[in-house]
């Protein structure tokens, strides 16, 4: 049986973010913690936040998720450290898209969107 | 000739390239592809014949109604069922199964059981925790064994004299598990429950015969056997159907009518209100007659060969793990899978990226993927037009998943 390698069908950031998330992991002493399912595919993702003086200075995630959602609450939990909340709350599906360098096909764009939607439970946001 | 050499150029579709590859179409448990048969005789309906139907004195009118009651018809054979009265012409599968709950909701006391199984689609496991909410019943679930049966033991011991309904699958959706439907239905009958049988997964692939499987209720769509989308069947009982109140009201689904009550059409019609899909009764009894020139043992030998065939070269993979049972009589023709350090919706993607089409995710059954222990799996589903060349590009596909993430 012959083994073709498949076409690269994910940007090297998102395959690499897959393969090594940088902020996975149980965050001990976090102030704000939310989890959210996707209900296409039944992905499920924990934003774990620690907040102090309005201010974010640690987040991890931990997930059941594709290699786009895992990569994409990768670079949330990344992007939001060091930021105050209202600046983290207004982080937008752009942001994260211009990290992993890749065009989403419109059915998995919500892998995308989950811990944006995730972080702004955390931060008590409507969405 | 092979089935599929035969099938092959009667469906259209199969002639598209995708992703620069020609489509091999492993998703029609998810939804069949359609014959070129179907499309023309949907075509050549709304060319020539389209007009609504039962109430339009004029010759379109009843061209349209003596089609549409040709698709009873023709059910009825297809499924040996008794009497054409008891074939219900509905939307799909799961507006069937909601029919039914909702139906039977009417009986329904508080500390009622209904009883289903892990293995079920969500389609009939919401309607019935619905019925349940509106009248105080339970659901109960029988459970599945780790080689991916019902355990009949446990079944025994959950139906009881408050056991009103016994609803479940004819073939799972995911693990291709054919359940023992006469056997479970006539221990149902013995303390007075209703059975009702989701048969979309069976249908497709097996003859069934409702004089033999002894339920009350058969469900199943059309658009998983060839036909269209919009349409379905409810087969039931009459002696049921009859002792049942309908729950859904309009045009057609009435004798009499005054401001204040109302009396109720016979059967069938008492349970189809509005204008019928009519086009899609029509693509319904083309895509019964595709079946039946074919033979549906034929078909089923068709499925268990290639399902034998996916099974043995997938399970061949290095960390590819097949759910369901191990022989291939005992399962439909779908065939799920998980390749070990690859997420469900990756494997699919990559595999679309081939020009291979899989489902991936839940399969609308996360009570079942608890049980596996899995957010998710790959699935591979066949249908006549499949060959066993597009499961050897499935497997060789599948081998070369692990390098590609």
């Amino acid at each position: 049986m012959s083994v073709t390698a498949p076409p690269a069908l994910y940007s090297d950031v998102i395959r690499d973010r897959w393969r090594h998330p940088r902020r996975r992991g149980d965050l001990a002493g976090a102030t704000a913690v939310a989890e959210d399912v996707n209900p296409l595919c039944g992905d499920r993702v924990r934003m774990m936040l620690q907040v102090r003086d309005d201010r974010i200075s640690a987040a991890r995630f931990l997930g059941d998720s594709c290699a786009i959602c895992t990569a994409s609450a990768d670079v949330v939990a990344e992007l939001v450290e060091g930021r105050r909340a209202a600046e983290a709350a207004a982080l937008d599906v752009s942001d994260v898209l211009d990290v992993l360098q890749s065009d989403v096909r419109p059915t998995r764009m919500r892998c995308v969107t989950l811990p944006l939607t995730v972080l702004g439970a955390a931060l008590g946001v409507k969405a | 000739m092979r089935l599929d050499e035969i099938t092959r150029p009667d469906f259209p579709i199969l002639e598209r390239i995708v992703n620069g590859r020609p489509l091999v179409y492993l998703d029609s448990a998810a939804s069949s592809q359609k014959p070129r048969t179907v499309l023309e005789a949907m075509t050549r309906y709304y060319e020539r014949s389209h007009s609504n139907v039962h109430r339009s004195i004029h010759t379109l009118g009843e061209e349209a109604t003596e089609l549409y009651e040709i698709a009873r018809d023709r059910v009825q054979r297809f499924i040996g069922a008794p009497a054409r009265e008891e074939v219900i012409l509905t939307r799909g599968t799961t507006d069937g199964l909601n029919l039914v709950a909702d139906a039977i909701a009417q009986t329904l006391r508080p500390g009622d059981e209904i009883l289903i199984t892990e293995m079920e689609h969500h389609s009939n496991v919401i309607p019935w925790q619905m019925a349940a909410r509106r009248t105080g019943a339970t659901v109960k679930a029988i459970p599945v064994t780790g080689d991916g049966f019902l355990d009949l033991a446990a079944y025994e011991r959950l139906l009881g004299e408050r056991t009103r309904v016994v609803a479940f699958t004819h073939v799972s959706n995911v693990l291709g598990t054919i359940t023992p439907v006469a056997d479970i239905c006539r221990r149902a009958r013995s303390v007075g429950a209703f059975t009702v049988v989701d048969g979309a997964q069976a249908v497709p692939h097996m003859a069934v015969d409702m004089a033999e499987l002894g339920c009350d209720f058969y469900v199943f769509s059309s658009h998983k056997i060839l036909g269209p989308t919009g349409i379905g069947v409810l087969w039931g009982r009459r002696a049921v159907l009859e002792r049942l109140e309908p729950t859904r009201g309009g045009g057609e689904m009435i004798k009499e009518v005054w401001i204040d009550r109302a009396q109720w059409n016979d059967l069938p019609w008492r349970f189809e209100p509005g204008t019928p899909p009519i086009a899609e009764a029509i693509g319904l009894t083309a895509a019964i007659e595709y079946l039946e020139k074919l033979s549906m043992e034929r078909i089923q030998e068709h499925g268990r060969e290639l399902t034998a065939l996916c099974v043995e070269a997938l399970s061949a993979v290095v960390g590819v793990t097949v759910y369901g049972p191990r022989q291939p009589e005992q399962r439909g023709a779908v065939v799920a899978f998980s390749v070990e350090g690859l997420h469900p919706h990756d494997v699919a993607a990559l595999l679309d990226a081939e020009g291979i089409a899989v489902r991936a995710g839940h399969h609308c059954a996360q009570p079942l993927m608890r049980c596996l222990g899995v957010t998710g799996t790959s699935r591979a589903s066949f249908s006549v037009f499949n060959s066993p060349e597009d499961v050897d590009r499935l497997a060789t596909a599948v081998a070369g998943l692990s390098s590609a993430l």
